[in-house]
């Protein structure tokens, strides 16, 4: 290996849980690809050009959090790098970079001081320069990341607007690039499927119903723009930069990590608990029944943020405790965050427990379970081919509805100070920063409203994804 | 369309007064707007009536037949204009007395609905309003149209009330709708309907969901409200029972049209159009099925009772019992069929149950081929499954709507250690569906693609897979279009031919009895009132309540005569 | 009827009992005394003498569940597990970490809770029915997808955003209200309308809708048709018929949370100053005050169960269906 690419893996256990995530998103996709029941039931949220927009705008996030779950570790030059290490013990960095620290390197790198507010070339707050000629003014000093090719503040908005055209037209061309490419296999690919041709064959039902303009849109908007943030963002402060002056759209955007592992994480950590003790109590019934409502009715009792911050307190102080066992930073982040993703959802499960238990009851008085048991089948099979199976669309809508809340708890739990590490970046801890900005005269407010939008536009785009897949699925749900 | 040779319609025969209801080209249509366009997305305007007329005089009933889907309740609907916002009417008129309905503003239909025509539906489970008391209810119409004072609604309550049958009215006023048992409800929505003394009265299905002796009780009530009244009534049924003792004009719907309309005598003596004589054909074989002697039982169950405890107080004890089957005993021999009969609540399905070892006994015993099954645990029971086999009601329900026919038929055979998995036996399988008048190349369907005969017929394939030797029949043929049930209790008799099974048939139809079944019993309130021989106790009732049943079923004057 | 309440009264006990095991668990299981002592004073100066001090102030110094030490009668009342959790049941919630009573604070502060919770419950409540009702007055027409849509964006947006625009434009920029801070008497209305308001407006998306698909749901109904058939107008068949029907469902599943508006909101509470609960709490998690914790964890759970009973309680009032079966 040369030295270039001296790196050593980190795998986190949250690495390890989205890449399980994703690997269940393709298998799934696999999956509706093939069954031609399962391709229907999903036709109403795909063919909906809300839904598939949501759809994209939520996997973009996804793809993000994934580059930015690749992790490890660069090998230390003999002579000292950059990073504060002894270099005689340890040959590889203690900080763990990813992927997507990869993507953002030139805007990582443009740091600051202190605050500067976006598309600023000047610092925020007065500092003592000294002139050429020795004497010393105080002034707003020029930001050393931002516009420093720059003669004076009269070229920017010329400099800003041919970049901005610059990377505009090449994502442009990048999009039209790979959407012609799909368009090319789409047309080939099923032999009589093409609309084009009027002959009348039935054409192929998943290319038929999928809006195609939404799709086309929607990815060429999420590459411009992502063209624009790197070729625009090398130069300026998008965003601008934070108390000790990181730019705060590399941050807000490494937030989105977290974000998106809360919402799912939660959620699927405690599904085992939630279907296997929903379903045996609607299915068995009798002292199942009452134990397993006896457990939901005293966990729900105690209220959620409550019991939240009761155990994120305990988990602290077992970190502190056990100091030893976490070698990393990045380790004992990680700990704490996948704890209090736990922890979300032990407060959640209850309700899907007590939905799931309802369903059961209903399945299971149904007579096609009946005719299972008449033909002597298993409980253990009835269960998995005749319950599971039909109360499946309760989980998916809990999961797609509680993704969503989990986002927004997120920030306030970091808020009471009952979040993720506060050395992770995250939108909660943004928010948690930004009480003292907003007192600042004059105020600070691009860090808390980089939080709030790349907040919101997940969570809208989930929620209105969510909204599809409830009506897909909840025959209450039509109205 | 309406091109079908009338040679005497009721329309031409008394063309020469007004009448009082005229529908004239009425069609009804599904906006591309209103289907899910993702699913379809060259997706056309469906027509669902397609431009029928009829007519209904002062006085008269019109039956208006047909099985569902046939568009009739879209009808009733568009001539009150009360169809869901998805529909549209798209062209013809209606008459009310001579004053064209579809003309009106949404205010003045107010004035129409309730007033001049009622309307009476099918489910009068849900079609009252659960929190106001039936004085409220009935008080409403009466306050809409007449604005009279307290006192006189109370008093016209009352009389309403006293005239649809509710016993002590007076007490009635403030109780709530779910105190009122199915039949009083449907009174009371017929009490409504009636307040304020209109002309027409269209009643959608009004007594389908309700059992033999209380659907006899509400179409009395019907016949003399009209001869007091001389009120003119739309009967929307699917009966044809029904409409023999009920109408005096029949038109039969089909796909949205009305392929005959005309007198009742005439219609049931020459039916032009083939449909209506399947119709009436479907009414079932009237002949009784001769009793073999046989060799012995196949199942014997002896003072069986089934009770499900009742709990009370603050710690929940059993205080009571609910005697859902309290002491019933009969027997089938092999090759035979026992008809279990008895209205809703009579606790004739849960002898099912117990029969297939569903239910624990309280007290008495199953016998099958001589050794007791009753009281077994799954896994003892499980020689039995191969034996006794079920069919249900629903065949909307009885099959797990993610499973392809495949493995619905094979699920007993593997369960039951017959095949390895549903892979192995296709040969078997493609001859169970074509045993039971199926194709080949429906094994790899899912159940929603297929209509509720269809699946009927699957979940009976389903049953005989492992080849048993009796099968509990739960209402098999109560959710199906007549013109299905005939088909399928034909292959029912046949099967019972070729494999000598034995049924235990379970239903509140008396009408395919005779036909069916060689022994009846009758279950009334948990308990067996009479037994015996079909033919004996049909044409010989000797329990009061047998003779009830027998007294209500309707349709039996048209039935004797055919 | 009777029978019933006492029945529920009584299934709450074993709820209680969970709770009260399942905290102790947590809070002195999971981490023993020493461990909380040591996070309390800092780890920096690990001095055993310290450490034993500080538990033997706070009474963590006894054992768990069985003192053998003691005579008889000491020998499972004098432990931990009866000082700090068996006393709970008694509402005695004993004196927090840093020596004050709880008891006291809680009844000190649970008025000021309730004055900023109960008005945002009340109004909100009454603003998204109301809300509802006219979206399903206009059901299936561009009024309604438009207002579904400003819905969905209202329930995307993070609490915290409504705070902090509500304070900026209201308190700062526009001073028609101070920023925060809380003075009791008439003084407190003052005070009280800008976290009122936002307490509601934090709430309309997600509430108008909920309550959108319930009237929606009635509004299908049968009996709905059978009033449209008596000739009812459209707006008397919306108030009298899918209002009351619909309120069944909304009210009794928001009769839980009433009780549990005693404890106030940590946000809300904490951002504008006020001294109740929530912002009690709130200092007790970041000062790492267990006792405050558990007492607080505890009274919830206990609310929480009142709350459901009065939930039953509350069914058997507005539901003739299930007052007199």
């Amino acid at each position: 290996m040369s030295d270039l690419f001296a790196v050593k893996p980190v795998l986190l256990w949250s690495d390890a849980l989205i890449f399980v995530l994703v690997a269940t998103l393709v298998m799934f996709f696999i999956h509706l690809a093939r069954d031609r029941l399962t391709r229907q039931r999903w036709t109403p949220v795909f063919a909906s050009p809300v839904g598939m927009g949501s759809f994209i705008v939520v996997m973009f996030y996804v793809l993000i959090a994934v580059l930015d779950s690749i992790h490890y570790r660069e090998q230390l030059a003999a002579v000292d790098g950059s990073d504060n290490t002894s270099a005689e013990e340890v040959h590889y960095s203690q900080e763990v970079r990813s992927l997507l620290d990869d993507v953002l390197s030139r805007l990582k790198e443009n740091s600051e001081k202190t605050y500067s507010a976006p598309f600023s070339i000047y610092s925020f707050s007065k500092e003592n320069v000294t002139l050429e000629d020795g004497t010393v003014i105080r002034e707003y000093p020029r930001l050393d990341g931002a516009g420093s090719h720059l003669e004076s503040e009269d070229g920017k908005a010329w400099d800003i607007f041919t970049r901005s055209i610059e990377a505009v037209l090449i994502g442009l061309l990048i999009s039209g690039a790979l959407i012609a490419l799909q368009v090319q296999w789409r047309f080939r690919c099923p032999p009589e499927g093409c609309p084009l041709d009027g002959n009348g064959k039935p054409l192929v039902t998943a290319s038929r119903h999928i809006p195609w303009k939404t799709l086309y849109g929607t990815v060429t908007a999420l590459i411009v723009l992502t063209t624009w943030v790197l070729s625009v963002g090398e130069v300026y402060h998008i965003l601008g930069t934070d108390q000790v002056g990181q730019d705060v759209l590399v941050q807000a955007v490494k937030a989105i990590r977290t974000g998106v592992l809360i919402g799912t994480l939660a959620t699927l950590l405690t599904l085992p608990l939630a279907i296997g003790l929903g379903i045996s109590a609607g299915y068995f019934k009798g002292w199942v029944d009452d134990a397993v409502q006896y457990i939901y009715t005293t966990l729900s009792s105690i209220p959620g943020i409550l019991l939240i911050a009761a155990s994120v307190l305990l988990i602290d102080v077992y970190i502190e405790t056990h100091s030893d066992d976490f070698t990393l930073l990045a380790e004992r982040a990680d700990f704490r965050f996948l704890a209090l993703c736990f922890i979300l959802g032990m407060t959640s499960w209850t309700g899907l427990c007590r939905l799931l238990r309802a369903e059961t009851l209903k399945v299971s008085q149904l007579d096609y379970v009946q005719a299972a048991r008449a033909f002597g089948v298993r409980h253990s099979r009835i269960i998995s081919s005749h319950i599971l199976p039909n109360v499946t669309h309760i989980v998916l809508i809990a999961l797609v509805l509680d993704f969503s809340g989990f986002v927004l708890a997120e920030a306030v739990l970091s808020y009471v100070g009952v979040g993720v590490d506060p050395s992770m970046a995250s939108w909660g801890n943004m928010i948690n920063e930004a009480r003292g900005e907003l007192s600042r005269e004059p105020v600070v407010w691009w860090p808390v409203c980089a939080a709030f939008i790349m907040m919101f536009a997940l969570v809208l785009a989930a929620n209105l994804f969510a909204d599809r897949v409830r009506d897909a699925f909840d025959p209450r749900a039509k109205g | 369309m309406t091109d079908t040779p009338m040679t005497s319609t009721p329309m031409e025969q008394q063309s020469a007064e007004t009448p009082l209801l005229m529908v004239r080209n009425l069609a009804i249509e599904l906006p591309v707007e209103s289907q899910n366009a993702f699913l379809n997305p060259d997706a056309k305007p469906v027509e669902l009536v397609k431009g029928i007329q009829f007519e209904i005089q002062a006085g008269k009933i019109l039956a208006l037949v047909g099985e569902s889907g046939s568009g009739k309740s879209l009808t009733a609907l568009a001539i009150l204009r009360l169809l869901p916002n998805a529909l549209k009417i798209t062209r013809g008129s209606v008459r009310l007395s001579g004053n064209s309905l579809f003309d009106r503003t949404e205010a003045d239909m107010n004035q129409v609905r309730g007033r001049q025509a009622a309307m009476v539906f099918q489910e009068p489970q849900s079609a009252l309003n659960p929190v106001q008391t039936l004085e409220q209810q009935i008080g409403e119409v009466l306050k809409l149209h007449r604005r009279p004072g307290k006192q006189e609604i109370r008093d016209r309550v009352v009389e309403l009330l006293q005239e649809v049958g509710i016993p002590d009215p007076e007490q009635r006023l403030s109780w709530y709708p779910h105190q009122l048992s199915g039949g009083q409800k449907q009174r009371v929505v017929i009490a409504i309907a009636l307040a304020c003394e209109p002309d027409l009265l269209i009643a959608d299905e009004p007594t389908t969901a309700l059992d033999v002796t209380i659907q006899k009780q509400i179409l009395e009530l019907l016949n003399q409200l009209r001869k007091t009244r001389n009120l003119g009534v739309l009967l929307i049924t699917h009966d044809m029972g029904v409409v023999a003792e009920m109408a005096d004009d029949v038109a039969v719907m089909r796909h949205g049209e009305i392929l005959e309309y005309r007198p009742k005598a005439d219609f049931f003596e020459r039916p032009e159009h083939e449909y209506s004589l399947r119709l009436i054909n479907s009414l079932p074989d009237q002949s009784f099925r001769q009793g073999k002697h046989l060799a012995g039982p196949l199942l014997k169950v002896e003072g069986v009772k089934v009770w499900f405890p009742q709990r009370k107080g603050i710690l929940q004890r059993v205080v009571g019992h609910t005697k859902a089957v309290d002491g019933v005993s009969f027997r089938i021999g092999r090759g035979e069929t026992l008809a279990l009969v008895g209205e809703s609540g009579s606790g004739k399905s849960t002898v099912g149950r117990a029969v297939l070892g569903l239910e624990p006994l309280q007290e008495g015993q199953i016998l099958f081929d001589g050794e007791r099954i009753d009281n077994l645990r799954p896994s003892q029971f499980r020689p039995w499954r191969k034996r006794i086999q079920v069919i249900f009601q629903d065949p909307f329900s009885s099959m797990n709507p993610r499973k392809r026919i495949r493995d619905i038929l094979a699920e007993g055979m593997v369960s039951l250690g017959l095949v390895a998995n549903a892979r192995e036996p296709e040969q078997k399988l493609i001859e169970l569906l074509e045993r039971v008048g199926m194709e080949a190349e429906h094994l790899d369907r899912f159940p929603h693609e297929f209509s509720g005969g269809q699946r009927q017929r699957i979940a009976i394939a389903r049953a005989i897979a492992v080849e048993p030797d009796l099968i509990v029949c739960d209402e098999p043929t109560s959710a199906l279009d007549v013109s299905i049930r005939g088909q399928v209790l034909e292959l029912l008799l046949e099967l019972q031919r070729e494999m000598g099974l034995s049924y235990l048939f379970i239903t509140h139809d008396l009408s395919i009895i005779p036909h069916l079944a060689h022994q009846v019993a009758v279950m009334q309130r948990g308990c067996l009132v009479e037994q015996g021989i079909t033919e004996q106790l049909m044409t010989a009732p000797q329990h009061e309540y047998t003779q009830q049943l027998l007294a209500a079923a309707p349709g039996k004057a048209i039935l004797r005569k055919v | 009827m009777l029978a019933y309440i006492i029945r529920r009264l009584l299934y709450a006990i074993p709820i209680l009992v969970g709770v009260n095991l399942l905290t102790f668990a947590l809070f002195f299981m999971v981490n023993s005394p020493d461990q909380m002592a040591l996070v309390q004073l800092g780890d920096k100066h690990i001095d055993p003498e310290a450490v034993e001090q500080w538990k033997a102030q706070r009474g963590y110094d006894k054992p768990l569940f069985v003192n053998d030490r003691e005579d008889s009668e000491g020998l499972l009342t004098d432990t931990i597990f009866y000082d700090k959790s068996v006393r709970l049941f008694a509402l005695d919630f004993g004196k927090s970490d840093e020596g004050r009573d709880i008891g006291d604070d809680i009844q000190q502060r649970m008025w000021p809770s309730l004055a900023v919770a109960l008005p945002s419950f009340a109004v909100g409540l009454m603003v998204n029915v109301t809300l509802a009702l006219f979206i399903v007055m206009f059901r299936a027409s561009i009024f309604d997808t438009a207002a579904m849509v400003a819905c969905v964006v209202l329930m995307s947006i993070s609490g915290v955003f409504y705070v902090f625009a509500g304070q900026y434009f209201f308190a700062k920029l526009w001073s028609l209200v101070p920023i925060s801070g809380f003075l009791g008497g008439v003084d407190a209305i003052r005070f009280l309308i800008l976290p009122v308001l936002i307490g509601v407006v934090a709430g309309i998306g997600s509430g108008t809708r909920l309550y959108r698909t319930l009237f929606l749901e009635e509004a299908n109904r049968d009996y709905v048709r059978t009033a449209r058939a008596k000739g009812v107008p459209e707006l008397t068949t919306l108030f009298r018929h899918i209002l009351p029907n619909g309120l069944i469902p909304i009210l009794t599943s928001v009769v839980v949370v009433i009780p549990s508006l005693f404890m106030g909101s940590l946000l809300v509470e904490s951002f504008f100053g006020i001294p109740g609960l929530g912002s009690y709490t709130l200092d007790a998690i970041q000062s790492q005050d267990f006792a405050i914790v558990r007492s607080m964890v505890f009274l919830g759970s206990v609310l929480y169960i009142i709350g459901l009973i009065l939930t039953d309680i509350s069914y058997t009032l507005v539901d003739p269906r299930v007052r007199l079966s």
